[in-house]
């Protein structure tokens, strides 16, 4: 079992990504399951979903404690929301910022860091900081758990209510081809 | 699964979409309601893209959903809606009139705690307070099961000798939102499955054949009085042989597609565990990852799932419980005035007048949308094991409350 919690912003696209991200696996032939937190809903509130994914069926339908990974897709959120709590040592943090890795605050037994400049990537798409497809291109760069292809395929599927599939799949292809990818602990991998 | 079956990936709001279009209703009436809402999004989508044939019908109220319902079911429609927590309370009146009448309806309550607190979150207080309206009640543990048990709904409810509505309670948020592989079965599979429709038989509207529905019944006078009792008797047959129907139903469809869904409890590692929790609906799946874990250490235990929780399988879950020697029942909803929950205080009944009486203890959790964790249930399966050499409380633990001590 894999645990992935994406944290976000309403408006952003988290729930939506921890969707599409479950559908992409399982059509890879894994067993997904997506939980969305569930709070006020309104645009730019901290929201988070939760996915595990595993080769067998998951019964469990509760909020994820202990995470994996970490996919932050908003680089001002870590300032409000304790994003790492309960990540696992030698864990993985996609994290959606402009800044050096140096500047990125983690936990000290972090093995993977994936970082992107998401918010610049999708103002030259969208014209707004919508930034959830380009964060799962970045999620597949930095851990290689699911395919590229896959995820396209799962764009196709899903409903955006601000843009349109082809600005989409841009925006995601452009977020795996520009995540830098950093190995801090190698050691700890499980 | 069955050859023309599809896999999707939807939440169990979407799933509940899918099983209500399998089975070819033909007025659905609806008033959206949080967390309800997009499962009738999901029908009005099908009803407008014309892959669903049926009369949709927006009206201004739950009151107005189910009196609506009855009219098309009496002129024979099969129908469906679906609503949560304070919706079900606007819908009373026609709800439990709906029983008395025997209209095979079939309608899913997304659960929700009910007020106040304002509250829009999941819970099962809005069903627990309808137990006893004449109802059908059936729980789901994932969002396939929710699509299967809608299906299988029509056939229980529209048997001719139950004729009851039925409720599929899925549980708000935990289920009508988590996004899961979901396999669609195919469209012949399912007119295959549910066979010809014959809704409502007994009474259908006619004008060539006018008669009074639901005339003036009961009073004082002994022949009024009988008649009346006669009435209930009858409800209550029904329900009664509605056990059997659920069962015979549950194992066609394991027939048909394959998946063998227990109809009344379902029992995991029961047959040699000294302890067993009892669930209903989601937190079910969590309750097995926690008593994986417990087997792991050495602790025998299962889990008893609640299925069917009106008619209440008695005899099922005497069955069931006579394997171990304590049980521990985890209620997501209050039973006012009783120091336990309502699903606890129903399976202390079922088990009255046992031959060998056995703890059962009572926890309460999982309310106004409250996580309930394998954390939860290890906690569950410590104390319900501690029963075995001492005497329980007699207070049901609330597993959400705020530790004793912590800053309020």
């Amino acid at each position: 079992m894999y645990e992935i919690r994406i944290h976000g912003r309403g408006g952003q696209g988290a729930v939506l990504a921890s969707a599409i991200l479950a559908q992409a696996f399982v059509d890879e032939g894994k067993y997904a399951v997506a939980i969305p937190s569930f709070g006020f809903e309104r645009r730019g509130a901290p929201v988070s979903a939760c996915l595990r994914v595993d080769g067998r069926e998951i019964r469990s339908l509760t909020n994820i404690y202990r995470p994996d990974c970490v996919i932050c897709i908003d680089p001002t959120l870590p300032r409000m929301v304790d994003i790492f709590a309960g990540i696992k040592p030698g864990g993985t943090l996609i994290q959606a910022s402009g800044q050096r890795a140096g500047a990125i605050e983690r936990p000290d037994d972090l093995a993977t860091l994936g970082l992107c400049d998401a918010v610049g990537i999708a103002l030259a798409i969208f014209g707004r900081p919508i930034t959830n497809s380009i964060m799962l291109g970045a999620f597949a760069r930095a851990t290689g758990l699911v395919s590229l292809a896959a995820l396209t395929g799962a764009l196709e599927a899903a409903e955006f209510r601000d843009a349109g599939l082809e600005q989409n799949r841009r925006a995601m292809q452009r977020g795996y081809d520009e995540t830098e990818v950093l190995s801090l602990t190698p050691e700890l991998v499980p | 699964m069955n050859n023309m079956a599809r896999i999707a990936v939807c939440d169990g709001n979407e799933a509940a979409a899918w099983g209500v279009k399998l089975s070819r209703p033909d007025v659905v009436a609806v008033y959206p309601i949080t967390p309800q809402s997009s499962l009738v999004e999901y029908l009005s989508k099908f009803i407008a893209d014309g892959t669903l044939d049926a009369e949709l019908m927006n009206v201004e109220g739950e009151h107005s959903v189910l009196s609506a319902l009855q009219g098309a079911c009496l002129a024979g429609a099969r129908t469906y809606t679906a609503t949560s927590g304070p919706g079900l309370a606007f819908m009373f009146e026609p709800y439990v009139r709906t029983p008395g009448l025997r209209l095979p309806m079939v309608a899913s309550l997304v659960n929700r705690d009910m007020l106040s607190p304002q509250c829009v979150w999941g819970g099962q207080q809005d069903v627990m307070t309808v137990r006893d309206a004449g109802w059908i009640h059936m729980f789901c543990e994932s969002a396939q099961e929710v699509l299967d048990t809608v299906i299988m709904a029509y056939r229980i409810a529209e048997h001719p000798e139950v004729m009851l509505p039925v409720n599929i309670n899925h549980d708000g948020n935990y289920l009508s939102y988590a996004v899961s592989r979901v396999e669609i079965p195919d469209q012949p599979g399912v007119d295959a499955f549910l066979g010809p429709k014959n809704v409502n038989w007994h009474a259908a509207l006619d004008p060539d054949r006018p008669m009074a529905v639901d005339p003036l019944t009961g009073g004082a006078d002994a022949d009024g009085a009988a008649r009346f009792v006669a009435y209930r008797q009858s409800l209550c047959r029904g329900m009664q042989t509605a056990l059997e129907v659920i069962t015979d139903v549950h194992a066609d469809w394991a027939r048909a597609f394959g998946r063998n869904w227990a109809p009344l409890v379902e029992e995991y590692r029961l047959d040699d565990a000294d302890i067993a929790l009892v669930t209903i609906g989601s937190m079910s799946g969590a309750a097995k990852d926690a008593v994986d874990a417990a087997r792991e250490a050495g602790i025998a235990v299962g889990v008893i799932r609640i299925k069917t929780f009106r008619p209440f399988p008695v005899a099922a879950l005497a069955r069931a419980a006579a394997k171990v020697r304590a049980l521990g029942v985890v209620d997501r909803a209050v039973s006012y005035g009783w120091n336990c929950g309502p699903v606890c205080q129903e399976v202390r009944g079922a088990l009255y007048g046992s031959p060998s009486p056995i703890p059962v203890l009572s926890f309460i959790g999982g309310l106004a949308g409250a996580d309930l964790t394998e954390a939860h249930f290890s906690r569950v399966i410590a104390d319900t094991a501690a029963a075995l050499t001492a005497p329980p409380a007699a207070l049901p633990v609330w597993l959400n409350a705020r530790e004793e001590g912590t800053p309020r």
